[in-house]
């Protein structure tokens, strides 16, 4: 039997296994048409230009069983641990992709936002909405097919319009089982003139293999403000493939910041559509990888219509023999004039077998417009390192300074002292040395 | 306290210096002072260690021990500053925390206790008023967004934070007003004591006037021709750099 066979039968295997009684007929259905759609596709090649540089087979080969549910290896002391402090009121958290109702805190929330298990909302009250979202990407790429067959939950958020919601919201999904694989699906649609601050974190309770497959989508309402930070710190046997897409309505503006310290192997998709007059968006990103790592980033940021404004920065820190890519597209469509859209990439390579592939991409097809992108790749300054040097830093603290300083202007940005913290904890964890900031 | 001995010195294989010989005590302040090209700056970043120079021959010692020997930051703990002509902008290091590591290096060296972020802020506060810096510069990225002025004062408040034996200052006065200008000058003569040594690397005699050397030393195609008081430099203010060529020409013709 070849491997493809093999994935697609192995699949369709769990998916049969899997018990989802009570699930409304359209959502059968719709699993049925996801999962043929899966098994047609197949998970993508190296031969496919998007996939050029990651290789997945070793993803295909493992066949991670969907988590076992609903309980869970995990105690709510255990848990605590992954939970931001400014979340601590505001929480779901899911282990192995199914929703942990004792685990997670929803009281910090203000009254009229809907936050709970996207697996309920689709049998519950949100139905209608649920099923409109989830059956309007019937023509979804391998990974989101995948994950659209075989989700055991995830979160659904809904924030009233003109809601301004202080507390960030904390989505925090756990993986605790070995061989397990988990398919967090989630929606989250913020009102017109609404504000809102989530939190996606993603990370491993014990020495586990396993696979989380995501699949997010956030819709800006025109006027409201939306802030995302999703931080994957899975475990380092993790294989970790998620797509954000995001559509930002009037005057609106979304800020996405990704940061990237775990798993073997990870993917994220971004998608950014800026459909509407005068939205705006921030893509920033973080990915510091270490020995065996591999940290694939691809991006397309969609201008649609006039005025839409959008900023990218992703920087890279790559250590021993890790691998990055990143692929960033912008597109500026013809009608979308008074576009301004800047995109860079910059990565500091650590060690002398990192390696790094990026290709940062404009496509305009209007006339008005600022549009301008870049990319670097290159060692530390040996000016900087003198300088400090020269004022008697050891080279090894100079040498972490600076590599912090490079870190710096993405972490700085981010709101949230305990995510600062964290990353300050991971960039100095990964120089493996002492510096106090 | 310095004593460079035949110093012969090349970038990129081109010969800068050309048999260096200068002695500084403590307490003594030196003005080197040339046309451009003279090789004033190889000079100044030899003796911080700059990996871009070469040192062909001869020596430095630094307190008796053989400077050249010496890494950069060694150096820099030993007491040798520098201050950059061209400060480096370090982007994402605050410049209170790269103040206050570099600060803390010095004490670990001299087996003293470091200082913690709140004490070293009150020791920053009263040191900033040396140059008369902004507190407001203290939170932002080395050097980063300065005006030229401030990147100076932030030269000169680092030597105060690290109070050096020996400061070697390059082209301090470059790219300063004459009100900023003074305030770096201050800065430097409040803290010179009868223990440390100056080395000023200037292209003007201007400087020269806030900052009042012992000995005036003119450095010429990698050699310095001529050394004198104070008053050598009012001499070269008013004549120029020309008869130094001359007397330059007429010497190499002699010996050849």
């Amino acid at each position: 039997m070849s491997q493809a066979i093999k994935e697609k039968s192995f699949y369709r295997e769990a998916f049969e296994a899997a018990a989802r009684a009570g699930e409304p007929e359209w959502l059968a259905r719709a699993r049925v048409a996801a999962l043929e759609r899966f098994e047609g596709l197949g998970f993508p090649t190296t031969r496919e230009e998007d996939w050029k540089y990651t290789n997945v087979a070793p993803l295909a080969r493992s066949e991670f069983r969907p988590a076992a549910g609903p309980a869970g290896p995990l105690d709510a002391g255990e848990a605590e641990r992954f939970v931001y402090e400014e979340a601590r009121r505001s929480r779901l958290v899911f282990v192995g992709g199914r929703f942990r109702p004792e685990l997670s805190a929803l009281d910090a929330l203000p009254g009229g936002v809907v936050a709970l298990d996207l697996a309920e909302a689709a049998r519950g009250g949100h139905a209608g909405l649920v099923r409109e979202k989830l059956e309007a990407r019937a023509q979804a790429p391998a990974f989101e097919s995948l994950n659209a067959a075989l989700t055991a939950g995830g979160a659904l958020v809904l924030v009233p319009d003109g809601a301004r919601v202080e507390a960030p919201l904390q989505l925090l999904f756990l993986s605790a089982q070995d061989g397990s694989a988990s398919f967090p699906r989630v929606l989250v649609a913020a009102g017109r003139d609404s504000r809102l601050d989530i939190i996606e974190s993603y990370a491993a309770a014990g020495e586990v293999s396993y696979l989380t497959n995501a699949f997010v989508e956030v819709f800006v309402g025109d006027g409201a403000r939306v802030t995302h930070y999703k931080v994957q710190d899975e475990g380092e046997r993790a294989f970790h493939v998620a797509s954000t897409r995001a559509d930002v309505g009037r005057d609106a503006s979304y800020d996405l910041t990704t940061v990237t310290l775990g798993a073997r192997l990870s993917r994220h998709d971004i998608e950014v559509r800026l459909g509407r007059e005068g939205g705006e968006c921030h893509v920033d990103g973080l990915y510091i990888v270490g020995d065996g790592q591999h940290a694939d980033t691809h991006s397309v940021i969609d201008h649609l219509v006039p005025r839409g404004t959008s900023r990218q920065n992703y920087k890279g820190i790559l250590d021993g023999k890790s691998r990055a890519v990143f692929n960033g597209r912008v597109f500026v469509h013809r009608d979308a004039q008074q576009t301004d859209a800047v995109q860079s990439n910059k990565n500091l390579l650590l060690s002398g077998e990192a390696r790094v592939d990026t290709k940062p991409q404009l496509e305009i097809f209007a006339d008005d417009v600022k549009c301008a992108h870049g990319a670097t790749v290159g060692q530390l300054e040996e000016e900087e390192l003198f300088y400090l040097l020269s004022r008697g830093l050891h080279p090894d603290l100079a040498r972490n300074l600076l590599t912090y300083g490079f870190a710096e202007e993405i972490v700085e940005k981010i709101k949230f002292d305990s995510i600062r913290a964290q990353l300050d904890g991971a960039i100095l964890n990964r120089l493996r040395a002492r510096l106090e900031v | 306290m310095l004593e460079i001995r035949n110093l012969r010195a090349a970038v990129e294989g081109k010969e800068i210096l050309r048999g260096i010989d200068l002695k500084v005590n403590r307490g003594e302040t030196h003005a080197i002072m040339g046309p451009n090209g003279s090789g004033k700056s190889t000079l100044a970043k030899i003796l911080a260690g700059h990996p871009a120079y070469e040192v062909t021959a001869g020596e430095v010692l630094f307190e008796g021990r053989n400077l050249l020997e010496l890494a950069p930051d060694e150096r820099a703990r030993g007491g040798v500053f520098l201050a950059f002509q061209y400060p480096v902008e370090v982007p994402g290091v605050s410049n209170a925390q790269f103040l206050r590591l570099a600060y803390n290096e010095k004490r670990k060296h001299l087996g003293e206790e470091e200082l913690d972020p709140l004490e070293f802020k009150d020791l920053l506060a009263e040191r900033a008023r040396v140059v008369e810096m902004d507190a407001g510069l203290m939170s932002r990225s080395v050097n980063e967004g300065f005006s030229g002025g401030e990147k100076k004062r932030n030269e000169i408040l680092q030597m105060a934070v690290l109070e050096p034996k020996l400061a070697v200052l390059d082209e301090t006065d470059s790219g300063l007003d004459i009100d900023a200008l003074r305030v770096v000058a201050d800065g430097v003569n409040k803290l010179r004591t009868p223990d440390n040594a100056v080395v000023l690397v200037t292209h003007y005699q201007r400087l020269l006037n806030y900052i009042v050397p012992d000995f005036v030393h003119v450095l010429y195609r990698g050699r310095i021709v001529r050394s004198g008081g104070k008053e050598l430099a009012l001499e070269l203010e008013a004549k120029g750099y020309d008869w130094i060529r001359e007397e330059a020409g007429r010497q190499s013709a002699i010996s050849a």
